[in-house]
């Protein structure tokens, strides 16, 4: 054995090459990226500590203020009530964050968990689970969410509307199975997982030890892209009244009700939610997309 | 041979050589530094000679061909040197004229036949291609010279390949598009990079053998890139052996191969198992692993691996001129020649005691079938389902303590035995028997306990490892999931005992597979089999993924393994060379079925079956005398499709005995004389020599 073991050096020397520090590697290849995630720090900034940021009560009404413009003392102006509207978005980031993160991570999650499995098993497991995606799948994202929010029961827990959770998590779920059971089913023919197979470990294990971390870069872009539509679903279903309820702040609710009536006289009352709105997506999605490039070896130089 | 020695005189007549690449450099700057892939490496190819280039992967030998092409990826620079190709610098052609000269005075060939075709082309659309570009020959006359151009490379029925597309292909038919290709504008030079990887043995032959043959009748240049040593030696006049960058000894095939002047040829030529060398010893092993091209050593780039390396071997060395051609790169070179010093390279303790032999089999697989349906061709609304007889009616036994090698080219369905030992796949038909205990039906709870006494390791340890966790965690699982070892502690010092077994270091532990070499993988994916303690192990292909230096140690290790520690092995391997080192019985698989089963000794030296005979002619022996002595080969033709498989015996359709018995009657298996089983309706007359004599 004496020979083998000269094989390699006695020393940790200079084999370990030093790793570049992947967060200036990521800004450096992604500026796009790092400015979108710059947004969305800020946003969560606001959405953490919204005491810190805004300047008024978002629930304060003033009725000696009502429908102010813009101006020094109101950012972005004030709504019919003479709630102040900048006040009122920073506080709605909380609503659309929480919401969107939330929705975003558990409708990704179980559709992760259903493509690897689908993967994984095959056969008969994988066209039922298929199939039942593809039923899913037939609805355009609005008209289940839409659905769902009216068969279940309004549920607040902390101030949180989970059913309005559960509701926009429902119609991800489809799509992110669909990606990560391509992804997984490339893993799942590679040796290694023959290995884990040889050796005799259970199922749930080979799914959540050996699968699920190898499917983490598909997973982790599809989680991104889809709390930027979560956002964008939270505030359609606040508009269309099926959401998060007045007097709560938020960006979608901020666009329906009387800002309809006013929004020729007081076209703040739009422009500054919506603009957020927009913003959120934008960032949500650019991030999202500047992680896959990132994450994606054949991106790599 | 006469041939040859007519080549050779034409060579030394024309004082200018075809090619010469003189003093070469290229580096690559890569994100973690400058890499130097060729550091001044000068060699001439003459008109109508082959040349080879021979070395181990990163060594250089594809980046200098790249470069001759001008083909080298961006972040590739030639930093000095000249190409003159008849007298003209090539790195100095603009862009223009340099595309003049590919395809039309130097071509290409691939290793890839699977890829360097486009899927989307007709084969006649692409040899007919560079024929419009180059030569502007019309659509009419580009036809006319593609079917001539397809009849020389020995593609039958050329007038209906034309319009056939590369997946309706062979990957040996493939190949042998590529060489039309290549050969399309009567070119000066062929470059081949490892032509011949892809394909199976008896392929492998038909393809250098009809390389050389076009080479000698077209007075083409060859330069035959490659790692395998064994199929230069009957083609190559010259040959050049690269290490980390350099040329390090070069010179004719016999300079080379009978007079090797450098401890790395000589090395390497010891490191692979020969066919026709005595078995019983342990292969001598370079140990450690080429340096690192970011910074290579200032002195002798071989001297860290050298057994004979001494204080001057520190300082830096050329090229020392030995004679007619031969040069070799070594301080000690003198030495070496004069005999005084005699290169011997480790090759650890030799084997004291022969692993026990038990008599009781461990495994035993009887009549075993695996089907595979799968969607016939046909139209899209078609159902129809074909059957792959990947595995048909195969049997065999191993007992405790002994090695079963299990042979055969790509497709054999030698890979899918071990699977359905292992329980990867469920067996069709038959039955698979561990230590007595039926377990072909097991469900997977009852396996549980079978599993730990059966493991694997694979074929490439670059995929065999989960990349996202680190070494240590690899091997501790097994021992955690079993409880074999619960105790944290205790388990990372088993993690740490199992590293030392296998030649790695404890440290090691906490890497992640990215960070070592193929060959450090492969001893991990060793280790993980051992945690189990297993009884038999299924060595799926496990050395033919690694480079030439690299197999060795990996075969000494597993030999040292088998003997300490009493395991039995199920080898599957397509290099006969290797098996025939490892095994102690050797089983040879066709299309599904075992052709013939002996004893290891047996096989090599009396195969009863056609094909046995048939795969030890084409296996390359890296000695040319041998080589030059030896037959052309006999074996003609393509392995048939599995989905259809030849009535009666299945190799009926290649054997060159085959009678009309053969094309329907299957031939049962017949014990000739103490357990050699073949299958074979005129095995009783090749045993009497009657047959096959020398062919």
């Amino acid at each position: 054995m004496a020979n083998v073991a000269t094989a390699i050096p006695a020393t940790p020397a200079a084999t370990l090459p030093k790793r570049p520090n992947p967060v200036l590697t990521f800004v450096r290849q992604q500026p796009m990226g790092a400015a979108s995630f710059v947004v969305i720090f800020v946003m969560m900034f606001a959405g953490l500590f919204p005491q810190l940021v805004a300047p008024y009560d978002p629930l304060g009404i003033d009725f000696a203020q009502i429908l102010a413009a813009p101006s020094l003392d109101h950012w972005f102006g004030t709504d019919a009530y003479g709630r102040d509207i900048f006040s009122r978005i920073i506080y709605g980031s909380r609503t659309a964050l929480v919401i969107g993160f939330s929705s975003s991570l558990v409708g990704s999650s179980i559709g992760a968990v259903l493509g690897i499995a689908s993967a994984y098993f095959g056969g008969r497991v994988d066209t039922w689970i298929q199939r039942f995606v593809d039923i899913l799948l037939a609805f355009p994202i609005i008209v289940l969410a839409l659905v769902v929010v009216a068969a279940i029961r309004k549920t607040v827990i902390y101030g949180v509307d989970v059913n309005l959770i559960i509701a926009i998590a429902i119609p991800i779920i489809p799509r992110v199975a669909r990606v990560v059971r391509a992804a997984a089913l490339s893993v799942s023919v590679m040796p290694y997982i023959d290995a884990a197979r040889a050796a005799g470990y259970s199922d749930t294990r080979i799914i959540f030890r050996h699968m699920a971390p190898n499917v983490v870069a598909p997973f982790l872009i599809m989680f991104t892209a889809f709390i930027a539509q979560a956002i964008l679903l939270e505030a359609s279903l606040s508009f269309l009244g099926l959401g998060v309820t007045e007097p709560t702040a938020a960006w979608g609710l901020m666009l329906s009700g009387n800002a309809a009536d006013f929004y020729r006289e007081a076209p703040w009352m739009v422009i500054f939610p919506g603009v957020a709105i927009s913003l959120a997506v934008f960032a949500f999605n650019l991030f999202g997309d500047s992680l896959r490039d990132y994450l994606d070896p054949r991106f790599k130089t | 041979m006469e041939a040859k020695v007519q080549v050779q005189s034409r060579a030394a007549q024309t004082s200018v050589p075809l090619l010469a690449v003189e003093d070469l450099h290229v580096r690559f700057e890569t994100s973690r530094g400058v890499v130097r892939a060729v550091e001044g490496v000068s060699y001439t190819v003459n008109r109508g000679e082959v040349v080879a280039v021979v070395g181990e992967s990163g060594c250089g030998k594809s980046v200098s061909a790249l470069t001759i092409m001008r083909l080298l990826a961006k972040t590739g620079r030639v930093t000095r040197g000249r190409i003159m190709l008849e007298g003209r610098n090539l790195l100095e052609l603009s862009e223009d004229d340099m595309r003049a000269v590919r395809g039309h005075e130097i071509s290409m060939i691939f290793q890839e036949p699977m890829t360097s075709l486009n899927p989307v082309l007709s084969i006649g659309a692409q040899i007919m291609e560079p024929l419009l570009i180059h030569l502007k020959m019309t659509e009419e006359e580009a036809r006319g010279r593609a079917l001539e151009l397809m009849q020389q490379v020995g593609i039958t029925d050329g007038e209906r390949r034309l319009s056939q597309y590369p997946h309706q292909l062979s990957g040996g038919m493939r190949q042998r598009v590529m060489i039309a290709i290549g050969l399309a504008c009567k070119p000066k030079l062929i470059i081949a990079d490892e032509p011949t990887t892809a394909l199976d043995v008896t392929i492998q032959a038909q393809i250098l053998e009809l390389m050389k043959n076009l080479s000698r009748e077209l007075g083409i240049a060859l330069v035959i890139i490659t790692h395998n040593l064994g199929i230069v030696a009957r083609y190559a006049d010259r040959v050049n052996v690269m290490y980390a960058a350099n040329i390090i000894e070069k010179g004719s095939a016999d300079d080379i191969f009978l007079q090797p002047a450098h401890p790395y040829t000589n090395g390497l030529m010891r490191s692979v198992p020969r066919l026709d060398e005595p078995r019983g010893t342990k292969l001598q092993t370079i140990e450690g692993l080429p340096p690192d091209l970011r910074m290579p050593p200032e002195g002798c780039r071989f001297a860290a691996r050298c057994p004979h390396k001494l204080e001057k071997c520190l300082k830096p060395i050329e090229l020392i001129d030995l004679g007619k051609g031969h040069e070799a790169r070594c301080h000690r070179v003198d030495e070496i020649m004069s005999g005084a010093l005699k290169v011997e390279f480790p090759s650890g303790p030799p084997v004291t005691s022969q692993a026990h032999i038990g008599d009781k089999p461990i495994l035993e697989v009887a009549n075993l079938r695996k089907y595979f349906g799968v969607k016939a061709a046909g139209g899209i609304f078609s159902n129809e389902m074909a059957t792959v007889r990947a595995v048909d009616d195969v049997s065999f036994a191993i007992a405790p303590g002994e090695t079963l090698g299990l042979v055969g080219e790509s497709g054999c369905g030698k890979t899918t035995v071990g699977r359905v030992v292992l329980r990867l796949d469920e067996a069709t038909g038959g039955s698979i028997k561990f230590s007595g205990t039926d377990v072909t039906h097991h469900s997977g709870r009852e396996m549980r306990g079978v599993r730990r006494k059966i493991q694997v390791i694979f074929q490439d340890p670059y995929s065999s490892l989960n990349p996202r966790m680190t070494i240590g965690e690899i091997i501790a699982e097994p021992l955690k999931v079993y409880g074999i070892v619960p105790e944290k502690k205790a388990r990372a010092a088993r993690v740490g005992e199992l590293l030392t077994q296998v030649g790695l270091f404890p440290y090691m532990a906490e890497r992640y597979p990215h960070e070592l070499s193929g060959g450090q993988r492969q001893r991990v994916g060793i280790a993980r089999a051992l945690a189990l303690e297993p009884e038999l192990i299924v060595c799926d292909e496990p050395v033919s993924a690694l480079d030439v230096s690299i197999q060795g140690q990996v075969i000494n290790l597993l030999e040292d393994l088998q003997t300490r520690l009493g395991l039995t092995f199920l080898f599957i391997a397509h290099d006969l060379a290797v098996v025939r080192h490892i095994s102690d019985r050797v089983a040879v698989m066709y299309l599904g079925r075992i052709m013939e089963l002996a004893d290891r000794d047996e096989i090599y030296e009396r195969p009863l079956h056609p094909y046995t005979k048939a795969l030890l002619d084409a296996a390359p022996i890296p000695d040319p005398r041998i080589e030059r002595a030896r037959a052309p080969r006999a074996l003609r033709g393509e392995i048939p499709s599995p989905l259809t498989p030849p009535s009666g015996c299945v190799f009926h359709t290649r054997c060159p005995i085959a009678l009309d018995v053969c094309k329907q009657k299957v031939p049962e298996t017949r014990d000739m004389s103490k357990g050699h089983l073949v299958a074979c309706h005129r095995a009783e007359e090749i045993q009497r020599s009657e047959v096959l004599q020398g062919a």
